[in-house]
């Protein structure tokens, strides 16, 4: 049984790690954009952390996500909401497991799609090493390594805890 | 079936049934086409052949006032050894062949030919309908002395109108000169539109054109009027309205010489049938409500309708491979007559007497003929096993018709029950199994 | 609910409830019916993006089959399936040519042979599309773009949706749909629709020649007085009056009608101030309506409009998703087996 790591030590090292990426990419106003439902908890947290004075992006990626085609529309899909003008900006894209890397690319595809970013910050919660496309997190608060069957998930939004569960197969 | 061969002479014997009328076991005893005796179960009869039909209902062959044999036509959707067979399988042994052929009856010579064709090729007695109106079109009158000298046993219009009253008095008047029965689906054509469907909750629901039923009973009170002037006997094919039922009722009363009859679907079926759109059921007249479907078959019951026809009207597949309004009205249903009857039987809706009389002595009356099991009476007669049950299928069926009421879409495997044995027309036979 | 209208639902649902046709909105439960204004108040969303597009139909073939010509229907399917990135191809059938059933079903031969994914269907007959999707290959979504008298179901729910932008709500409203009832697709899908979603009451208001037979049974009140059918009114809908209702002896004259069923600033006085008007158009102006409430603050006819695009996108992308979700069942089955 794999122990799980505690959300509010793993945003302080988020934080942190942040803070470093963004002063050694000379970011001084960036944009935080969550991916729903996980990545808008911890992107509310770390923009208060940061101290980040704008809004904050909300993005939902079922119109993107590539397995349209074998499970139909997630129907509770919610409108995204980037409340301000992407193009041109620095933006930190937050989500909470990185597993294949499939959502992370609609998330970035679904970026595009509202105007060019100057660049783009990836920071997950945790990172899985399970992954099928060639992306990589630029902040991680902490890499787990899981069985085949264990799918980690993370509730909130308060308090902020992980939660593991056994699939069948 | 046991089958047992004694000597060579054409004698027959049923053994081991009962009479549909009484539920009484009895030997019928058939020779030269004829009923030679009906005799108490276990009489040594003198027959050369004895079938056992152990477990069978002994009936009147089946009497249908109106079918579609489509004989003279394209082939396309039946002929008349296809539909008479499809009659026989259905225990039918005496069809009135519809006058809607192509070229329609309407004439000596056409008569002539259907029973020419029939004389060869089918296994049930065939009585033309005569066409009233030259084409059919409500305009002219036919040569009606010429139709009867024929054979035709009956004039009518088949399921068009004749949409002018003046031409529809005439018409009966000539026809009671020569005292013709005439036989009219009572519609009004301005009333009834563009409409396919019962002008009620589903056509409201699927913005289907409506038939109201006053397009029927308008027609029904002005053909009744028509005939207590002219003094017609006046046959009312096909209804399907509660208030056609109670004026039926109210003329008779008044001694009107009127007779109907009741498509057997009109009885199982309403327009609920139409949910989901299956063209199947876009019959004329329409299925209706269900206050209509009771009102009729409480006319059924109380002998008011005296026939319950099958109006077969066998399609082939195009006929109903569109949209419903541009589909082709009409079911393929004298193999599944009896099967219907039977499961009104089984809902107490109607009982086995009241229906075997709408099936045989009702619509043989109207067209003055009879239909019993009595010594002379010639040897039409069906055999059926009311506890058996089947299941309708392309292989099943006889008829060219591709559209059968079964099963419905809410109960996609559904037996029906009622097996016709032994279908027998002038003693020789028409349908075994 | 009848037993035979099972076989609608199971035509048009998949067994996990999914849309894989959207034929009618009879047999759609409250559920789905919020589902389909949930996921179009977010492609409303994607509407106001620099790129309007998102990839869900990308390399799909749509269809729009008009039997029956509407450059404004069929422009906002054809902007739907393109904001979906969908290829799309426009047919116009004459329907002369097609008017008998042999004809249709040989269109439709036809086009199955181009590997269609999604047919859009206009047809003058209710219950074409229904005859399309039960005749075609498994797998192509059937959407229905108006039949007949029948249904308008996207028509209805891009009204669904206009009210709930502005009312916020459906429970507790009360509608009208005032005008040619009869011959109108468009108000049969809109009072199922209502029903479904919980309004209080659903009222037609029309002459009895322009009222379809048991109307009462499909739940509506019915009023065939304006000026006392516009009382307490949440929602005021006007449906479009064909000329041709003056021939078959409907009406007298257009005068008279709107004189009597006309929306005038007079009679929406009567309503409910924050009463919203609409209409599913084009508009008739002095026919059913003034042009001074067509273009007054109580009109919301140009959000219909915008949202038209974005529930068609909707729906087109979950029966699109439920033929995808059938597909990929079946390959697995085909793989246990």
């Amino acid at each position: 049984m794999i122990q799980l790591p505690d959300v509010e030590q793993l945003l302080q090292q988020m934080e942190a790690d942040l803070r470093q990426t963004l002063a050694r990419r000379g970011v001084t106003d960036p944009v935080m954009v969550g991916i729903r439902t996980g990545g808008v908890w911890l992107a509310e947290q770390l923009n208060q952390r940061l101290g980040l004075s704008g809004p904050l992006g909300e993005l939902d990626i079922s119109f993107y996500r590539d397995d349209f085609s074998r499970l139909g529309l997630n129907p509770r899909v919610k409108p995204s909401s980037l409340p301000f003008d992407t193009e041109g900006r620095d933006i930190v894209l937050i989500d909470d497991v990185l597993m294949s890397g499939r959502t992370i690319r609609a998330a970035m595809n679904e970026i595009f799609d509202y105007g060019r970013p100057a660049s783009i910050i990836l920071a997950v919660l945790m990172d899985l090493g399970k992954r099928e496309l060639p992306i990589q997190p630029d902040v991680t608060g902490q890499v787990v390594s899981m069985a085949p069957n264990q799918r980690v998930k993370l509730r909130g939004p308060a308090p902020l805890r992980l939660e593991l569960r056994e699939t069948s197969e | 079936m046991n089958v047992t061969t004694e000597q060579s002479s054409p004698s027959l014997a049923l053994v081991g049934g009962r009479l549909a009328s009484t539920g009484e076991p009895a030997t019928v005893l058939i020779r030269n086409g004829e009923i030679a005796e009906l005799a108490a179960p276990g009489a040594r009869s003198q027959a050369d052949t004895t079938i056992d039909i152990n477990g069978c209902l002994i009936s009147p062959g089946f009497v249908d006032l109106c079918c579609n044999l489509r004989e003279p036509g394209n082939g396309q959707k039946g002929n008349i050894a296809s539909e008479s067979r499809a009659a026989a399988h259905g225990g039918f042994t005496t069809l009135c062949a519809s006058p809607e052929t192509s070229p329609v009856n309407d004439s000596g010579a056409v008569t002539n030919l259907i029973l020419d064709v029939a004389a060869k090729r089918s296994a049930v007695r065939i009585l033309p309908i005569g066409a009233i109106t030259r084409g059919l079109e409500g305009d002219l009158l036919s040569d009606l002395a010429g139709l009867s000298g024929a054979g035709c046993v009956a004039m009518g219009n088949g399921s068009r109108p004749v949409r002018n009253a003046r031409v529809l008095r005439r018409c009966m008047a000539y026809a009671q000169t020569f005292g013709l029965t005439v036989m009219f689906s009572p519609e009004n054509h301005a009333l009834a539109a563009d409409g396919y469907a019962h002008d009620g909750l589903v056509t409201s629901r699927l913005g289907l054109l409506g038939i109201p039923e006053v397009a029927e009973t308008a027609s029904v009170m002005e053909m009744l009027l028509l005939a207590e002037e002219t003094g017609v006997r006046l046959h009312l094919s096909q209804l399907s309205c509660a208030r056609s039922v109670e004026m039926l009722v109210e003329a008779r009363r008044r001694g009107v010489a009127v007779t109907a009859d009741v498509a057997m679907h009109q009885l199982l079926f309403t327009d609920e049938a139409l949910s989901g759109f299956d063209s199947r059921y876009h019959v004329r007249p329409p299925l209706r409500s269900e206050t209509d479907r009771q009102a009729l078959l409480a006319g059924v019951r109380e002998g008011v309708i005296d026939a319950i026809t099958s109006q077969h009207l066998p399609h082939d597949s195009a006929a109903k491979q569109a949209p419903l309004a541009a589909t082709e009205p009409g079911l393929s249903t004298i193999e599944t007559v009896l099967s219907m009857g039977l499961m009104l039987v089984a809902r107490g809706e109607l009982s086995q007497q009241q229906l075997l009389r709408a099936l045989t002595e009702g619509p043989a009356s109207v067209i003055g003929r009879t239909a019993r099991l009595e010594p002379q009476a010639p040897a039409d007669l069906c055999v059926f096993d009311p506890a058996a049950v089947w299941t309708p299928s392309a292989k099943t069926l006889c008829s060219a018709g591709l559209h059968h009421p079964f099963p419905p879409r809410s109960l996609p495997s559904q037996t029906l029950p009622g097996v016709v044995r032994l279908t027998l027309c002038n003693g020789a036979t028409a349908w075994s199994s | 609910m009848t037993a035979q209208d099972t076989s609608t639902t199971s035509l048009q649902l998949t067994e996990e409830g999914q849309l894989r046709h959207f034929l009618t909105l009879d047999g759609l439960d409250r559920a789905l019916l919020t589902d389909i204004l949930d996921t179009a108040d977010s492609f409303i969303e994607v509407g106001e993006r620099s790129i309007k597009k998102v990839p869900l139909l990308r390399g799909r073939t749509v269809v729009n089959l008009f039997f029956e010509s509407s450059t404004r229907t069929r422009s906002t399917f054809e902007l739907a399936a393109k904001r979906l990135s969908a290829d799309v191809l426009n047919l116009d059938i004459n329907t002369s040519a097609t008017s008998k059933g042999e004809s249709l079903s040989d269109t439709l031969l036809n086009l199955e042979a181009m590997a269609s994914d999604m047919f859009v269907v206009r047809h003058s007959q209710s219950g074409a599309p229904h005859f399309i999707a039960e005749s075609v290959t498994p797998g192509v979504a059937i959407i229905n773009a108006g039949d007949g008298r029948h249904a308008h179901p996207t028509q209805a729910m891009l009204d669904m949706l206009t009210i709930r932008q502005h009312k916020g709500r459906f429970e507790g409203l009360k509608v009208a749909i005032v005008g040619d009832i009869l011959h109108s697709r468009v108000a049969r899908s809109q009072i199922r629709a209502l029903q479904e979603l919980g309004a209080a009451e659903v009222r037609v208001i029309a002459p009895a020649t322009l009222l379809p037979r048991s109307v009462e049974a499909l739940g509506c009140t019915v009023e065939y007085d304006m000026t006392r059918g516009m009382k307490d009114l949440d929602v005021v809908i006007m449906l479009r009056l064909q000329k041709e209702r003056m021939e078959g002896a409907l009406l007298p004259s257009e005068r008279e009608f709107y004189r009597l069923y006309g929306l005038s600033r007079e009679k929406l006085a009567l309503a409910h101030p924050d009463c919203i008007v609409m209409h599913p158009g084009p508009i008739n102006r002095g026919v059913e309506i003034e042009s001074a409430v067509a273009d007054g603050p109580q009109s919301v006819i140009l959000d219909q409009v915008t949202n038209g695009i974005a529930i068609r996108m909707a729906v087109m992308s979950m029966a699109m998703g439920g033929q995808m979700a059938d597909r990929n069942r079946q390959s697995l089955e085909r793989k246990v087996l």
